[in-house]
């Protein structure tokens, strides 16, 4: 069976002054698929991520779900969700975030509610609390609570777990595999042992290129055989 | 499309008024006009005169004067922050990677920094109508309502040059640099250096007060004078060279058009480039 694309990227260049960040890309997303985007520092990872999601303006090809990001950002975006790498200051209060999330989705804000209580975040206690105020751990807990809320086809993290403690960690994962099964994830991870459960494709960057692009099978087995 | 649009544009405004208002910068700059009224009436302004005028339309002309001078900085340093600060805090990319045009961000916000600087300025003179009822005070509606509507003009005019200034700038640190350098441009652009340059180098005085009109800020100065010295007397020869170009009419209606034109022109140049360029 086809496998859907979901992302299609052609020869994608983005440049900073003289400098490519993104050089002559070329890698297409599916559905279905659990992808850890690793590598170092600067390798173009959050560049990617933010060229997905049509902030950035680049040269080449790129198609999320059928359409050009930048152009059909509310279609496309409808159907994506985005964990930072860092939570962003926001002044809002929880329950603005959570009436400006339900109002923009079109959803019930109770489901970001659950989540977050899943997530062992009690946001009654914190509800009018500017989200600047809360935590690293609840800024994160609550932030991939919006994210999965609207049940979206594509799921772009940075660093999703980075800010969360063992047992959120620990459920976030469970929850993530649970997901919808038809969607694709990006996670852009520095540990991918932590999700090496999940995961079903490695992609490594380096200055701006792909240098590995392997099912995480393969990766794996090739560790087992050079085992001694 | 245009619906869910217009219902974005509806919540991006909601979502800033509200963060605008749990601000103490907000609520400081509001009791500053209230206060500035009731201290204008307490130090007896309505009863002292200038050029033959007394009671409220003196504390107006007092009121608009001071604004000019205030106002302009304030819209600036306010708002050439808002875009660029977003940008560099990590908001910007949090918030549009949401389902929301990059022009329904833009406007909303255009639009929630107007309601939060022009309402306290619009209180503050309703405030000071009202007073002048209770105190049994004439009130010049004619006054009023060309200062209620040139003050909003005005701060369109800044509020698209800001919009304008924080969509292009970089850091905050350079957008802060440049809107103050803009500010010393216009104050020196106004009638009363620009006549020095002309009586120094003998420049051609049409040519003078041509550059003096196309400052916003000298268009608000000649605006508010208008009804209060129907001659611009405090002007001084440029006033010969308004009024005999133009009716007063004409003048008001330009003084209140101009601005708001040359704000929108900013602010979608300012809408423009943050849709064509990087927004993080």
């Amino acid at each position: 069976m086809e496998k859907k694309t979901l992302i299609e990227i052609k020869s994608l260049v983005k440049r900073f002054g003289n400098v490519r960040v993104i050089d002559d890309l070329t890698l297409n997303f599916y559905a279905g698929e659990r992808v850890a985007l690793i590598g170092q520092n600067g390798a173009g990872k959050t560049t990617l991520i933010r060229s997905i999601l049509g902030l950035y303006t680049y040269e080449g090809y790129l198609r999320v779900l059928g359409s050009e990001p930048r152009k059909h950002r509310q279609k496309i975006l409808m159907e994506v969700g985005f964990v930072p790498q860092l939570p962003p200051p926001l002044r809002m209060t929880v329950t603005e975030i959570l009436d400006f999330f339900s109002r923009i989705f079109n959803i019930d804000r109770q489901i970001f509610i659950d989540l977050a209580n899943r997530l062992n975040l009690d946001i009654e206690k914190h509800i009018n609390k500017p989200f600047l105020k809360l935590s690293g751990g609840m800024k994160q807990k609550l932030l991939v609570s919006l994210a999965l809320g609207h049940q979206p086809q594509i799921l772009l993290m940075d660093e999703p777990s980075a800010n969360l403690d063992p047992e959120a960690r620990k459920v976030f994962f469970a929850m993530l595999k649970e997901y919808r099964p038809d969607s694709l994830m990006i996670l852009s991870s520095h540990r991918t042992d932590e999700i090496k459960g999940l995961i079903n494709r490695v992609v490594e960057m380096d200055l701006g290129k792909v240098i590995l692009d392997e099912p995480f099978a393969t990766i794996e087995e090739n560790l087992e055989s050079k085992k001694p | 499309m245009n619906k869910i649009r217009n219902k974005n544009l509806w919540e991006i405004y909601r979502i800033d008024i509200k963060q605008n208002l749990r601000s103490k910068s907000f609520w400081l700059y509001t009791v500053f006009f209230a206060l500035f009224v009731a201290v204008m009436f307490m130090t007896g302004i309505t009863e002292s005169q200038v050029i033959g005028f007394v009671g409220l339309s003196r504390l107006l002309v007092t009121f608009t004067q001071v604004s000019m001078v205030i106002l302009p900085i304030y819209v600036l340093i306010s708002t050439v922050r808002s875009l660029v600060g977003d940008k560099e805090n990590g908001v910007l990319e949090y918030t549009l990677a949401l389902p929301l045009s990059f022009s329904t961000y833009f406007w909303g916000k255009f639009l929630s920094r107007f309601t939060v600087i022009y309402l306290p300025v619009l209180f503050a003179m309703v405030m000071a109508v009202v007073w002048g009822i209770f105190k049994s005070l004439e009130i010049p509606w004619d006054l009023f309502f060309l200062y209620v509507f040139l003050l909003a003009s005005m701060i369109f005019f800044f509020l698209g040059l800001s919009m304008y200034l924080s969509a292009k700038s970089r850091t905050q640190e350079n957008a802060l640099g440049i809107s103050f350098m803009i500010w010393i441009f216009l104050v020196a652009f106004m009638d009363i250096l620009l006549i020095g340059i002309m009586l120094r180098w003998r420049v051609n005085p049409e040519a003078i007060i041509g550059v003096a009109l196309l400052n916003p800020l000298q268009v608000f100065r000649t605006g508010s004078l208008i009804l209060f010295d129907p001659k611009l007397t405090v002007m001084g020869p440029v006033s010969y060279y308004i009024l005999d170009t133009v009716s007063r009419e004409t003048f008001i209606a330009f003084s209140l058009l101009y601005p708001v034109i040359l704000g929108l022109i900013f602010a979608i140049l300012g809408n423009r480039y943050f849709n064509r360029h990087d927004v993080v």
